[in-house]
Order: structure tokens, then sequence, then C-alpha cells
């Protein structure tokens, strides 16, 4: 058997990571002000954007 | 109002004819074979999924919802990652040339024609609001442009509304039905979709900077304002209460990305190249996120600012810019907009017109009898003509729905109706590329199970509240039955009506999927078809199993079928390719085979759908039935010869490498001899020199009794020390050879190298002060000892030292001896003042039998061995020997012994 495309199984880590981090409970979890803005906002759209960074550096990294 | 209509008129025609010009070159450079779609072009494509729902509505979502409008970007940002799902279906997608959602789920299960008609149906029901969406929000855009209440606006008196359908159909003609494409690829309107991406993102972010550093100073300080008003407050929280909707709004807009017609024409369909994906992985959710950062900002602006006027928070974008008179930006925000609704409306009823022609007007016209009488024309131009029809006929229905229950809902809630119902569409396609048992009476079953609680539980409701229909079997229940009632089904409430109809109906199609799959068995095309797709990637390699169909034949008449839906231009061209494919110059010299057959189906079903195709190639063939059970076995066999050759193809790479290993043995076991005969030659050669004058001045002795006593005594010395170098020869090779095969003795301890350096310097104290060379030794104070064996340590310095000794100047001659440590090794450096050595002797002379100093005309003063058995029980001990030089200032032998590391075993 061929071995699953390494590119393809990490991204589809970083989904089953975002599962948990983008729904209840955890997401429950920040509460009160940071910095002048609310922290579920903050919140929701830091990790977005992590999970983003993310997936770029495992989609654009090249092969040796 | 300043804005007027020509100029308005004027802008949005001119901005139209930019999509216009880059779709005609979009489509020039496809046609040229030089594709235009990039992987970023391929990523702002889909983008599509940003509609006036995003544009306009997200804001109104946010006023009611806060940030639960995010949910719907959210989904697709994790649906993307799982990019091997994408993969497998676009793979499929290439290999059977489907050209939509409903050829793929028909394809599937066995190129029913009755399962596409079902999905293009429901899509098409399932869309109508959707596009009503569309419709409207261009209607309410135009009104706030003109600042007319209520779609008054009238053209000759036409309904405004019903006029921007009516351009939207005409754009959508001109754009995606320019002519039939065998792939039903259009690059041109990729190309233009991708501007419209970036017009409408540049023009809400404009607006999103003007709302909030124009109007107020920035994200704290709208926060800020909104935290002291509790409503708006409570629009920043979230509401831990609703985390079974946030789920839920989650999953229906990841099933969405996939399966709304328009997203699974730009992601599958249009995709020139599966590498794009990688791009699109990152951008697309990239995209999606610029374009709702400043959502929040936007709403908690217009609520503050237009709190209690009765503005639809629908088009804040618009009439905050408007209510500072910033009239281009607001032009700005229109036109993004118009992008926003045309993009979606061209791409889905595009997506939408292909499936009605190919899987509901094409199975009619097969069994009309008008087709059967025009058994020659040409019938391109008439699938031309369908499509065009659908296109009208779905902007048309798209206008009723907007007039019937249009204004009952935000622009959201429209949107999100049309979600729940191409969801319905995830059981029997996952389903059906994961799983070989599903079956097409399974997929039917659970599409119609899902499609009526669909119906019952969220479309009849949104008319009822519009009041088009009566809302008893809301209020009470479908006969006044309670547990009927349509939004609290068998009493399940406290869910909102999306997550209630998203449970109810992902129950009954799932359950009806699996249920009716397990009881009912496969027809022989469709286990065919599950094999091939779900075993995609295993497929991929070779051609088509052709042993999956048997019957007759005439190529005549294939070719004909192929004129006649392809056009006879397209069609020759193609065959020509086929023929070419298959080595022939003709195609009319082909055999009228099973390959021949799957080629004309394939072209076909690129250009009327699978289910269709199939029908019309066995209308002119004469196929014999071959039966489940042939059909498992041809699959099972054809399986087990993969399996096989895989395992020989294994078997041979061992093979391989063990062949490679033996060469490499063997090479090394060559060279191992060769160097053996190279020492005996030397060995021999060396001990024959000393032998020879042993031997010639021992036969004159015997030779010549009166020889003088002198001279007599003079032979007997030089016999005497030849005999002694005879010896230490004879000694130091087998020491080497002892060494070298790793069965010389070894007692290790410890030992301190400054104490063996002074033994071996006050040993060769006679040596040195014979010839008058000085000896001076520097030993660092506190060293360590070392792990070694003594006597062998004593023996490399003895060997050094002898070595210096031997080659410098008598009486001028010095030679200094350091100890030292070195990080964590010790080091022992022996200096002397000699000749040195050039670089090329500093390379050499750890080879054995070489000596210092000039051989030919010198006489020896070693064995040639003392320096490479030093360097071996050096090497023993961890440490290295090595010599530093430059010619005519001494050389300085140095060896380190590792400190902390223990000797190895012997």
């Amino acid at each position: 058997m061929k071995r699953g495309s390494p590119t393809r199984q990490r991204l589809a880590a970083l989904a089953l990571l975002g599962i948990p981090l983008l729904t209840f409970p955890v997401l429950g979890l920040p509460q009160g002000e940071l910095a002048g803005m609310p922290a579920t906002v903050l919140y929701l759209f830091g990790v977005w954007g992590g999970l983003i960074v993310l997936a770029a550096s495992i989609a654009e990294r090249r092969k040796k | 109002m300043m804005l007027s209509g020509w100029f308005i008129a004027l802008l949005s025609t001119a901005y139209v004819g930019l999509l216009f010009a880059v779709a005609r070159f979009g489509d020039a450079r496809a046609d040229a074979g030089r594709s235009i779609i990039t992987a970023n072009v391929y990523a702002l494509s889909l983008a599509v999924y940003c509609t006036s729902w995003t544009f306009f509505g997200s804001v109104g979502r946010a006023t009611s919802g806060g940030l639960s409008f995010l949910t719907i970007y959210l989904g697709p940002t994790l649906m993307l990652l799982c990019v091997g799902v994408i993969i497998k279906m676009i793979r499929i997608a290439k290999a059977q040339r489907i050209t939509s959602i409903a050829d793929f789920i028909a394809s599937r299960y066995g190129k029913s024609q009755l399962l596409a008609g079902l999905v293009t149906i429901i899509a098409v029901i399932g869309i109508v609001p959707y596009i009503a969406l569309q419709l409207k929000a261009v209607a309410a855009s135009l009104d706030v442009l003109f600042d007319q209440p209520g779609h008054t606006i009238r053209l000759w008196g036409i309904d405004s509304t019903l006029l921007v359908a009516g351009v939207l159909a005409l754009f959508t003609i001109l754009f995606g039905t320019r002519h039939l494409d065998a792939t039903e690829r259009h690059e041109g309107m990729v190309a233009a979709v991708a501007l419209e991406s970036v017009v409408k993102l540049v023009a809400f972010i404009a607006v999103g900077v003007f709302v909030t550093y124009g109007m107020y100073g920035g994200f704290a300080d709208l926060f800020q304002r909104a935290s002291v008003h509790p409503e708006l407050a409570g629009l920043l929280k979230l509401d831990g209460a609703r985390a079974g909707t946030w789920a839920a709004m989650i999953l229906l807009s990841a099933l969405a990305i996939v399966f709304l017609p328009r997203q699974f024409q730009v992601m599958v369909v249009e995709n020139v190249d599966e590498s794009h994906l990688k791009r699109a992985v990152w951008l697309f959710p990239l995209y999606l996120l610029l374009i709702n950062i400043f959502v929040l900002p936007v709403a908690l602006g217009g609520l503050l600012h237009f709190g209690g006027q009765g503005v639809n928070p629908d088009t804040f974008v618009l009439t905050l810019p408007l209510s500072q008179g910033a009239e281009s930006l607001a032009l700005l925000v229109f036109i993004g907009g118009l992008s926003a609704a045309t993009g979606m409306v061209i791409v889905e009823t595009i997506a939408l017109s292909t499936m009605i022609c190919n899987d509901l007007a094409m199975p009619a016209l097969l069994r009309s009898p008008w087709l059967q009488r025009q058994k020659q024309g040409d019938l391109s131009g008439l699938l031309i003509g369908i499509r065009r029809v659908a296109i009208v006929l779905i902007l048309l229905l798209g206008y009723i729905y907007f007039k019937a229950a249009g204004e009952a809902y935000a622009l959201v809630g429209i949107g999100l109706i049309s979600f729940a119902a191409v969801a319905q569409f995830a059981p029997a396609l996952f389903g059906g590329m994961y799983w070989k048992q599903g079956t097409r009476a399974g997929a039917l079953a659970g599409l119609l199970a899902g499609f009526g609680v669909w119906l019952y539980t969220l479309l009849l409701p949104s008319f009822a509240k519009s009041g088009w229909i009566g809302n008893g079997f809301v209020e009470h229940g479908l006969f006044g039955v309670e547990w009927l009632r349509a939004q609290a089904l068998f009493g399940l409430s406290g869910l909102d009506e999306i997550s209630h109809c998203l449970w109810w109906s992902m129950l009954a199609n799932i359950g009806a999927y699996i249920a009716v799959s397990l009881l009912t068995e496969p027809d022989a095309l469709e286990a065919g078809q599950a094999e091939r797709f779900v075993d995609v990637f295993r497929h991929a390699q070779q051609a088509p199993d052709t042993r999956l169909w048997r019957g007759n034949a005439s190529q005549t008449e294939l070719a004909t079928l192929l004129e006649r839906f392809l056009g006879p231009v397209r069609a020759r061209q193609q065959l020509g390719s086929y023929a070419r494919s298959r080595r022939v110059s003709d195609w009319r010299s082909l055999p009228a085979d099973a390959e021949f057959v799957h080629f004309a189906e394939t072209e076909l079903a690129g250009a009327i759908g699978s289910a269709s195709a199939r029908a019309m190639v066995s209308s002119v063939t004469r196929e014999e039935d071959l039966g489940l059970e042939e059909v498992l076995d041809i699959l099972d066999e054809a399986t087990q010869v993969r399996a096989h050759s895989r395992e020989l193809e294994a078997k041979q790479q061992a093979l391989e490498a063990a062949t490679a290993e033996l060469r490499e043995a063997n090479e090394r076991l060559r060279e191992l001899d060769r160097m053996k005969d190279d020492f005996i030659s030397t060995v021999t050669h060396e001990l024959r020199t000393p032998l020879t004058s042993i031997r010639a001045l021992s036969e004159m002795l015997y030779d010549d009794p009166k020889v003088e006593l002198d001279q007599r005594r003079r032979f007997l010395g030089i016999i005497v020390s030849e005999t002694e170098r005879l010896t230490r020869l004879i000694n130091q090779i087998l020491d080497m050879a002892k060494l070298e095969s790793g069965r010389a003795e070894w007692t290790t301890g410890e030992v301190r190298v400054g104490e063996v350096v002074r033994e071996a310097s006050e040993a060769l104290g006679a040596l040195y002060r014979e010839k008058g060379v000085r000896l001076n030794l520097d030993i660092a104070e506190g060293l360590p000892a070392v792990l070694a064996d003594r006597d062998r340590l004593m023996q490399v310095v003895v060997n050094l030292l002898s070595n210096a000794v031997k080659f410098v100047a008598p009486l001028t001659g010095t030679v200094a001896v350091v100890v030292a440590r070195a990080e964590n090794m010790l080091r022992v450096s022996v200096a002397d003042n000699g000749p040195g050595l050039t670089a090329e002797e500093c390379g050499v002379i750890f080879e054995k039998f070489r000596q210092g100093g000039n051989t030919m005309t010198d006489k020896p003063q070693g064995t040639g061995l003392g320096l490479p058995i030093s360097r071996q029980i050096v090497e023993y001990f961890g440490g290295k020997l090595w010599v530093e030089s430059t010619p005519g200032n001494g050389a300085t032998f140095i060896f380190t012994v590792p400190l902390t590391q223990a000797a190895p075993d012997a």
C-alpha cells in the first residue's frame, strides 16, 4: 500500500485540532476584555488566523 | 439624492463590460492552451462563496446574533483542511468526466437517471431561495442608493427586482453558455469570478475602514462605546446555551462549501490542477477572515449611529457611508455588492442549468417521439438552448420566491434554508466515496427522506411565515396533531429552526441511506461504479477495466451519436485524437469494442451527463447483461491481480537491494585482497634488504678467511645491527598484523600521561645526550588520568621521541614535548626543529613502510611501521594522531586521548 501523503495528513490533523478550539465548551473560556477588545472576539480571530498560518506553512513547505 | 440613475447604470455597465473582457481573455487563453487559471486565481474563485449574504447580510446577522455570523466562515475553513477528501472528489470527477454534483451522485450509483433527476430537483428547489436572496440584496441596495422605500423603482413599468433578474439572466447566458464544452469548464468565467472576489473584498474593507477609523476611533473605541449599551454589549459575548446551534452552523457551512452546486462547480469541475488546492487551503480561509474583520465594527457602528431609526441592518454598509455624504464610497460598495451577487448568480445558475439540461430535460427528450424521428440532426444547439431556458427559469423562480417569502426573512435566514437543502447530499456523496455497500436504493431513500424533512420543517414554514400558505401546521401541527408541529417535530423544542431541521433531516437521511443500502443488493453497473469511486486512487494508474462491458456495437452509430451531441466539428476532433492514441490513422478502422464504447460514453458524459450518456449509448448498442456475480468476480480478480503484482514488485525491490549489497561486499573484498598483495610485496622487499647485506657480508667472511681483524669486526658489527633491524622489522610487522586483525592484547587501566612522557624521555635520554639534542618537557599540572594501555601509550611516545631525534641536526637540535588539556581530550605534542615535511609528505607519512627523508639516497633510518602502529594505537583509544609542519620549520606530531570516555573493550 502507498502511504498517505504527509501534507494531507498534517492538514487533516489541523482540522481535528480546529474543531474543539472553535466550538463549545472551549469557546466559552475567554471572558472579559483585553486591551479594550472583547476577549471572545480576539480569541476567535486569533485561533482562526493561527489555523490559517499553520495551514500555509504546511501546504507551502517545499519538498526536499 | 445626488446619485443619478443613469450614472449608476453606466458604472454598472462599465463594470460588467470589464468582467466580460476578463472572461473573453480567459477563454481565449484557454483555447490557446495557455491557461490563466493559477493557484491564486483558483483560490479566489472559491470566494464565490461570499455572496450578498456575506456582503450585506453578515452585518445584519451580527446586529441580532452577535458573533454567530462567523460560524458560516469557520466551517469552510475546517472543511478545506480535509484536502484528502476534496482531492479524491476531484480525481473521481476527472476520471468519470463529471459535470455537476447531480452527475457525481448519479454516476456513483450506477449512472441512474432517476437519482440524477432527484438531486437536480432538490438542488433547484433548495437554491431558489438563495437566488432570491441575491435579487433582494441588489434590489435593496438600489433602493438605498435612490432613497426609495420598498422596491418601488420602476423602469418602463417593470419592477426593479424583475429587471435585475432579467439582466442577471442575460449576463449568465452570455458568460456561461457560449459554447458546449466537452468538460464543462469555463476558464473565462472562473477568471471573472476571481476578479469579482477581489472587488468585493476591497469594497468591504474600504467601508469597514471608513466606519471604524473614519466615523469612530478604531476597534477599541467602537467596542468601548458599544459596551455602554447593555443590548449591544450582549452581541460581543457568546451564549454558552447556544452551543448546539453554533456547532450545527459550522457543520452546515462545512457541508455547503462542497455541496452548493456553484462551489462544486468551481472547486471540483473547474479545477485544472490538483496542486492548486495547496494554495486554496490557506488563501481562501484567509480571504474569509479578511472579509469578516470589519463585520462586527460596521454592525456596531450602524447600531450606534442609527439607533432606533428603523434602518435595515442588512444595508448598513451602504447607509453608513451615505449618512456621511461619502457617495463615491457608497458607489464602490454598490459595485462590491453587485460583484457578490452577480458572481454567485452566474456560477450557480450555470451549474444548475447544466444539471437541469442533462438530468431533467435530456431524459425526457430521449423518451420523446420527436427525438426518435430526428435521427440525424445536430443536437448540440438544442442543448445550449435548453440551458439558456433553464437559466431564465431559475432566475424567474428566484424572483417568485422573493415576491412570495423574501420580505419575511433577513438575508442570512434565506441563505441558511438553502444550506440545509444541499447538506442533504452529504450522506449519499460521502457514503458513495468511502463505502462500497451504499446502493442506489439507499441513496434514493436517504435523499427523499432528508429532502422531505427539509421541506416540511424549513421551506414550507418559510412560506407560512410570509403568509403565502396557512401556518396551522407550524403552530398546531399537521391535522392538528401536536407532535407534528413543523418546527418542533416530536416535541423537540429549544433549538432554532435551522438546527432543528438539520438534526431531523440528517437523522432521516443517514438512517434511510444506511438501512436501505444494507437491505438491498446493487446491480452490476452499480458495483462497478462503486469500485471505481471508492478505489479511485488505485484505479487511476491503469486503463479503465473494459471487461465490464460486453456486447455488440457499431462504430458508425456511435460516431453519429457523438456528432449529434458534440457537433460534427468537435466530434471529428475527438475521434481523431482517440484514433491517434490507439495508433491508427483513421477511426473507422478501429474495432467497435468495449474500449471504443467506453470512449464514446465518456465523451458524451462530458456533454450531457453520465446518466444520459449511458442511456444514449445503450440505445445504439446491444449490451449483454453481465450479472452481479460476474462483475464482482471480475472486480475481485482485478483486485487480486493488483495485490499480486504489488507483492511481486516488493520482492523484486528486495532482490535488487540484496544484489547491490552483494556487489558492494565483493568490491570491498577485492580491495582488501589487493591491499594484502601490496603489503606482502612491500614486506618481502623490506626484509630482503637487510638479508641481502647480511648474506653478502657473511659470504665474504666465509670465502676469505684472511680478512683483517678490523675489517672482520666491522663486518660482524654490520651483520649484528642488520639482524637487529630484521628482528625489529619482523616484530613490528607481527605487531601491526595483530593490531589490524584486532587480536592484540590490551590491558586497559588508568594512565597518567605526564608520567608516561617523563619515563619515555628518561629511557631515550642516552640517545639524546649522545647526539647532543635538547629535550624540553612541558607537562601541565593536575591533569586527570585517561583510560588506556600504559605500555602501548609508552610505545607511541617513544616512537615519536625517537623519530624526532633522528631528524634533527646534532648539537643544535631541540625537541619540545607539551602535555596539556584541550576540551575533553588530553593533547600531547612533540615538536622538533628538523627539516620539516612538505604538505604532500604530511599526507603519506602515516602509510606503511614510508620513511622520512629521501629513501633513494639516505640510508633508511627506521622500519616505516612506527607511525602507522602509533596511529592504530591512538585511534584504538579513541584519539587522533596527526602531523603539522611547514618545510624548513620542523614538524610537530600531535596525538590526543579522550579524557572522560572509557577505552572500548578489547
